[in-house]
């Protein structure tokens, strides 16, 4: 038996995970948890780009998709902000540091940080968890600056409580020049004078000009209505990138749960540009 | 090209199951199946169609992926080990023959399906010509021609002899591996005698295909380039009506590739993660923590046909993921199946 999860000399399948090892728990919302993974020897367990998700799972438990928080730039661990939801994330949010579950990717393509997006300014908006892709994405363009034009942050949640990583963004990306911020909560609450409302008439309000290129990430109603709002100010399609979320099982394409026309989310997703979408049946 | 007695396939099978595992259809409980064969066991040639497809041979209905152990806090992981025994299915027929095409397509392309790979540079498949194509049959419309079904041993069974024909390399193995069987229960017969036999009785099943009452369907509006319209298609909506939900269709169709991933908690003795045939006509296929993007069978039922006629197609140069072997109409039992779907969406009724 082997202990590393290589399988010894004999090949392994792509469906074979890897072991990781809990480093570190963050507790960002009262049900979103931030876990910080590394291989048993310490190290990161792959690379990755920035909208790739992985297969986390605790054996006996369950397996599921979760996209990877990180960025790529960091050269230390994994990170996967978990939502409480089910039977899995339930397991996982009563685990500790130290324990260990089994990871297996990186899976699906990556927002095109390395050719659409570089040079472009860039608009970030997230609702809620959907914030977990875009920071792997903020987090590799904040550590290559120079390489991206302008970039706001537009960023939601049902209330200042449920702002996951909220910390690096007030300490660490509203502070970073040519960096702006905006938080939005969708209800009045005690302690909070930042905006209130939800993101896509947020959005409106900020009146942003349409050199912009956008990467929209969050529940399935607000992505649609942001969707709205950017077309409603100008944008176009092409313009705008987004993220599908579907039941995987296998995570390369084979097992039939995330297809959608000719496309199998998990591998030629999660990240589309919403004039593709357009071409898909509407199935997501 | 061979000639042997039928009289003598016990033989043959022995010789082959002397050096590997030799999957036969075989007649349990009234009904035909692949299964792996013993010696003395009867098996079952005649029957044209066996309920469940060959697929099993390739892609288990169910399969351990890796056992997976928790012992104080450390995490272990043990890979199945992978097919490592050399194996031959025989009597697969046309139709099956090329579902295995159809599932190459989605196991071997990158990245490869080990466990399914394995089993196929491991097996070796001798097909047989079907004698009495059924009413059901409409492979023909596939461009697949069942009397001569290809593999890496063709096959036929023409009154009491059986007609063996090597076409590549692992066919030309095995016929060497079985030489001493062949040629002592062989009937000497001179080699254009035998093609001229063979050639007869591939014209007859030809003539009885192009008879069959589904062997000319009008395939033209499955294209890529309909997805939308066939989507939106109100058809769907009289289509689908009658269907259960029971999944028999996936279950029986030899190019269904759909699987799940599951745990098995044995205990003390840790967790099997294991794969298992799946169906997109569950509700709970697409089912997530926080919803479902086909919530009505009405789509479950749609997606399982759009995927056969067009979105596969659209992935793989315009193959099919249907090879006409017609266990879907046979077996559904609500009387659907992909016949219906391809006249009414094609246009015919
Ligand atoms: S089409 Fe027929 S066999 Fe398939 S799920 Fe529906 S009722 Fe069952
Ligand atoms: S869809 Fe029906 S006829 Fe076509 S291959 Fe599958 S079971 Fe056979």
């Amino acid at each position: 038996m082997c202990e590393c999860s290589c399988g010894g000399k004999t090949k392994t399948d792509v469906l074979i995970p890897m072991i990781g090892v809990i480093t570190d728990i963050r507790t960002e919302t009262p049900d979103v948890k931030t876990f910080r993974v590394v291989g048993r020897d310490g190290r990161k367990l792959f690379e990755h780009m920035p909208g790739q998700c992985a297969m986390v799972s605790v054996p006996g438990v369950g397996e599921a998709m979760f996209s990877i928080t990180s960025s790529p730039t960091n050269t230390e661990f994994q990170e996967f902000s978990i939502k409480r939801c089910g039977t899995l994330t339930d397991y996982l949010h009563e685990m500790n540091v130290g324990e260990e579950i089994t990871v297996r990717g990186p899976y699906g393509n990556a927002f095109p940080v390395e050719t659409a997006l570089k040079g472009q300014n860039l608009l970030f908006i997230a609702g809620g968890i959907g914030l977990a892709p875009l920071r792997s994405v903020i987090n590799y363009v904040l550590d290559k600056r120079d390489n991206y034009g302008t970039i706001d942050i537009l960023y939601g949640s049902r209330s200042k409580d449920d702002l996951v990583q909220l910390k690096e963004i007030q300490e660490v990306w509203a502070k970073t020049p040519g960096v702006n911020v905006y938080l939005t909560i969708d209800r009045e609450q005690e302690g909070w004078d930042g905006h209130v409302g939800f993101v896509p008439s947020y959005l409106k309000e900020l009146e942003f000009a349409t050199d912009k290129t956008v990467l929209v990430c969050g529940p399935p109603v607000m992505i649609k209505f942001s969707l709205q709002s950017l077309i409603e100010m100008g944008f176009e399609k092409t313009q705008v990138y987004t993220t599908l979320e579907l039941r995987m099982k296998c995570g390369v394409g084979k097992c039939g749960r995330c297809n959608i026309g000719s496309k199998y989310v998990c591998k030629d997703g999660p990240v589309f540009r919403c004039d593709e979408i357009d071409e898909l049946p509407p199935e997501y | 090209m061979y000639r042997i007695e039928t009289a003598g396939l016990a033989e043959l099978f022995a010789a082959i199951s002397e050096t590997q595992d030799l999957f036969l259809p075989l007649r349990k409980a009234d009904q035909t199946n692949y299964g792996l064969w013993s010696e003395g066991e009867p098996f079952d040639l005649d029957t044209l169609k066996t309920v469940k497809s060959a697929k099993d041979c390739f892609f288990p209905q169910s399969e351990v992926l890796y056992r997976c152990k928790s012992e104080d806090g450390k995490l272990s992981i043990d890979p199945q080990k992978l097919c490592d025994r050399a194996f031959v299915v025989f009597g697969m027929r046309a139709c099956d023959v090329k579902a295995v095409e159809v599932l190459d397509n989605v196991f071997l392309s990158e990245p490869v399906d080990t466990f399914y790979a394995a089993r196929r540079e491991h097996g070796t498949i001798v097909s047989l010509a079907c004698h009495e194509p059924e009413e059901t049959c409409f492979c023909a419309n596939f461009g697949i021609d069942a009397a001569a079904p290809g593999a890496d041993v063709e096959t036929w069974i023409i009154e009491d002899s059986l007609y063996w024909k090597p076409l590549t390399e692992k066919g030309e193995a095995l016929t060497e591996s079985l030489k001493a069987v062949l040629e002592s229960t062989e009937k000497e017969t001179p080699a254009e005698e035998a093609e001229k036999t063979v050639a007869e009785e591939q014209e007859a099943i030809r003539k009885i295909i192009e008879k069959l009452p589904l062997s000319h369907l009008d395939l033209s509006r499955f294209k890529p380039e309909h997805t939308m319209e066939l989507f939106d298609s109100p058809l769907w909506e009289e289509l689908y009506k009658p269907c259960l939900a029971c999944g028999t269709c996936t279950f029986v169709c030899p190019t269904c590739q759909c699987y799940d991933i599951r745990d098995f908690d044995g205990g003390k003795n840790g967790v099997q993660r294991y794969r298992c045939w799946d169906s997109c006509m569950y509700s709970d296929f697409t089912m997530m923590a926080h919803g479902n993007m086909r919530t009505s069978q009405i789509q479950r039922f749609r997606q399982r046909f759009m995927h056969k006629l067009v979105y596969y197609p659209a992935n793989y140069d315009g193959l099919y993921s249907c090879v006409g072997c017609g266990r879907c109409v046979s077996k559904c039992p609500a009387s659907l199946n992909i016949v219906k779907v391809i006249k009414k969406l094609g246009g015919e009724v």
